[in-house]
């Protein structure tokens, strides 16, 4: 087994002080290993979506370690995990977070523009990230003209477009109705599988978690349990 | 990455059309106010100051009698031509001296008849008045001497006697004399003041009095001053001197007055200039206003947009390229709107120009200071609250309704 692609060690987070602090990790420790497919669950205040923004380096942990593809992140600058956030790193919300007004294709262009891939670039690799979640044909269209599931495939085409190392969702499904939601997790199913991208998923819901290869159960600000599942191939 | 900012900037003025012509709007609404008032402001004071200065420059109207309003008693006292030699040999700084007799007549000629006033000076008179005699001559030495019957004409005499006709050496008749047009003054329009010589025939003084008037008295003199001296100290000496020899009892008024064309351009220039600076002060408000706009529409478009920052940071935007990116935006919003303003004042100060007679000249310092106080309101105002939205951790921003 290679070293793990996400490491975590003795993790604990804070938020506020004095009497209004609030401790939402109490040393969390997680390997990832990759291509691995996780579903985050458990309880509401359990550390989950704490957890997931640490991982993503969009939060730091208040102590501990967070060793990421080999970067120590909890000693990075806020630019330099930006930096990490634009090479490796994609984010699929609960709430979709698309630009409004917006098209579906610049949506998706725009880690690129980050990236500071050219015009013509930019929008091969979005329009085949558009391709692979199915929604080439409304490439022109803004989020108010899409459903919430279309949505959600724009928001998963703009986190792929960068082949990233890691695919973070939060809650993807959330927000949709069952039928879509099976349809999202088959389309993070088949990233995992073919794109080989590891996938870490927060989730309510037993049957989203069911597509995940291992499940991992927060309560308290702890790991509570890991149970390594045999996907239905 | 400047380029990258442009296309996020131009893409993000192009999805929000409305909230980006508002915060143009305020932009151009405040440079065009001010420009526009201050240039107004600019060219009414140039154009009481052009028509003061066509009063003649260091001019001083010596005339018979007391002050304005001052009426009743005895009649005033006419000066004498000893009375103008006096000033002129004995003032220092007088360069020219223009005695004046004058009378109402009715000027005939041919079936032609016009009532006007003769005007009996001298050479003088055109150079202290600054009027230019523009086809024929002025008096010679001797015309003026022997009180020749000569004359020369206002544009408003050529006009109804003559029409089209050259009025050179023809013969005009002014009550029972007749006299030889020898020359025709320029056309001054009624420029507010000393618009009197469009309606006037001059002629040597001597010819006036002796056959005219009929006796020596001169009502009034004009004094044009050397430009090196003070006229206010030229009018005390030549009043002090005028009543010495009018034997003027001390502790009384003068029976005559001195009217310094220089003293009323200067209350002129001075009433003026604190009109035109009230103009500005109402600009100034107005840019004011419009700035408060521009502040109000950039802190509540940022508001709105902190999540859209969340986003940018989420996918891995760093917090320089978002920045830049607001910056960018807001320079590109307040140049268009600060040109687009000063377009507007050019228009509208050239359309007010044109309907009101007034020559405005550009003034590019209110223009540029205009721009750039809108320029910089905007893009403080557009960049300070996005560099604390793009300072704060993404998950709060994203977080942010």
């Amino acid at each position: 087994m290679t070293e793990p692609i996400i490491q975590l060690r003795g993790v604990t987070k804070r938020f506020g002080t004095g009497v209004n602090a609030f401790q939402a990790l109490k040393g969390v420790n997680l390997d990832i290993n990759r291509g691995d497919f996780i579903a985050v669950m458990g309880a509401s205040g359990g550390g989950k979506s704490t957890t997931m923004n640490i991982l993503g380096c969009l939060d730091t942990p208040t102590t501990g370690s967070y060793v990421f593809m080999g970067h120590h992140v909890e000693t990075l600058t806020n630019d330099q995990r930006a930096l990490l956030r634009r090479r490796y790193l994609g984010f699929v919300f609960q709430g979709f977070n698309l630009l409004s007004r917006t098209s579906a294709l610049e949506n998706v262009e725009l880690p690129l523009l980050y990236r500071g891939d050219d015009r013509k670039a930019r929008r091969n690799a979005a329009m085949g990230a558009l391709d692979r979640v199915g929604l080439l044909p409304w490439a022109d269209h803004t989020p108010a003209e899409l459903s919430g599931g279309q949505q959600q495939r724009v928001a998963i085409a703009r986190a792929i477009v960068t082949n990233p190392a890691v695919l973070l969702a939060d809650e993807p499904t959330g927000n949709l109705d069952s039928e879509r939601s099976l349809e999202i997790m088959e389309l993070l199913t088949q990233l995992n599988k073919d794109a080989g991208i590891t996938i870490a998923m927060v989730t309510h819901e037993p049957d989203m978690a069911a597509f995940a290869r291992t499940i991992i159960r927060f309560k308290d600000g702890l790991v509570e349990a890991t149970e390594r599942r045999e996907v239905l191939a | 990455m400047i380029g990258t900012s442009f296309v996020l900037a131009l893409r993000a003025i192009r999805r929000h059309l409305m909230r980006s012509f508002l915060t143009t709007l305020g932009i151009i609404i405040g440079v065009a106010a001010v420009v526009t008032m201050v240039t107004l402001g600019n060219g009414a004071t140039a154009q009481v100051q052009s028509q003061i200065s066509s009063l003649g420059s260091n001019l001083l109207n010596v005339n018979m009698g007391g002050g304005f309003g001052r009426g009743g008693g005895a009649p005033p006292k006419p000066f004498d031509q000893e009375d103008v030699d006096a000033v002129k040999n004995q003032i220092g700084g007088v360069l020219e001296i223009a005695p004046q007799a004058q009378s109402s007549v009715t000027a005939v000629y041919e079936a032609q008849n016009w009532s006007t006033t003769v005007n009996g000076t001298t050479n003088g008179y055109f150079a202290a008045s600054s009027i230019a005699v523009t086809s024929g001559r002025m008096f010679t030495a001797a015309e003026e001497q022997a009180g020749k019957s000569v004359c020369v004409i206002g544009d408003t005499v050529k006009e109804n006697l003559f029409k089209e006709t050259d009025p050179l050496n023809k013969t005009l008749r002014l009550n029972a004399i007749s006299c030889n047009v020898i020359g025709v003054m320029a056309k001054r329009g009624q420029s507010g003041f000393g618009g009197g010589q469009d309606d006037s025939v001059v002629m040597p003084i001597k010819a006036v009095q002796r056959r005219l008037t009929g006796n020596r008295d001169i009502r009034s003199f004009q004094v044009s001053v050397d430009p090196a001296y003070d006229t206010t100290a030229v009018s005390t000496a030549i009043s002090k001197l005028l009543r010495e020899r009018r034997n003027t009892p001390t502790g009384t008024d003068d029976d005559f007055n001195i009217f310094d064309a220089k003293q009323i351009s200067d209350t002129l220039s001075g009433a003026t200039r604190t009109l035109t600076g009230l103009l500005a002060a109402v600009a100034a408000v107005s840019l004011i206003v419009g700035g408060i706009g521009i502040m109000n529409i950039m802190l509540v478009s940022v508001t709105e947009r902190t999540r859209e920052i969340g986003i940018r940071l989420a996918i891995g935007a760093v917090q320089r390229e978002v920045l830049m990116q607001f910056l960018v935006e807001a320079v590109t919003l307040s140049a268009l709107g600060g040109l687009i303003g000063l377009l507007l004042a050019f228009g509208l100060t050239t359309g007010i120009s044109m309907a009101m007679g007034m020559v405005l000249t550009f003034d590019i310092k209110i223009n540029l200071l205009a721009f750039s106080f809108a320029a910089i309101i905007g893009v403080v105002f557009g960049y300070v609250p996005a560099k604390r939205a793009a300072a704060l951790n993404p998950i709060e921003a994203l977080r942010h309704e």
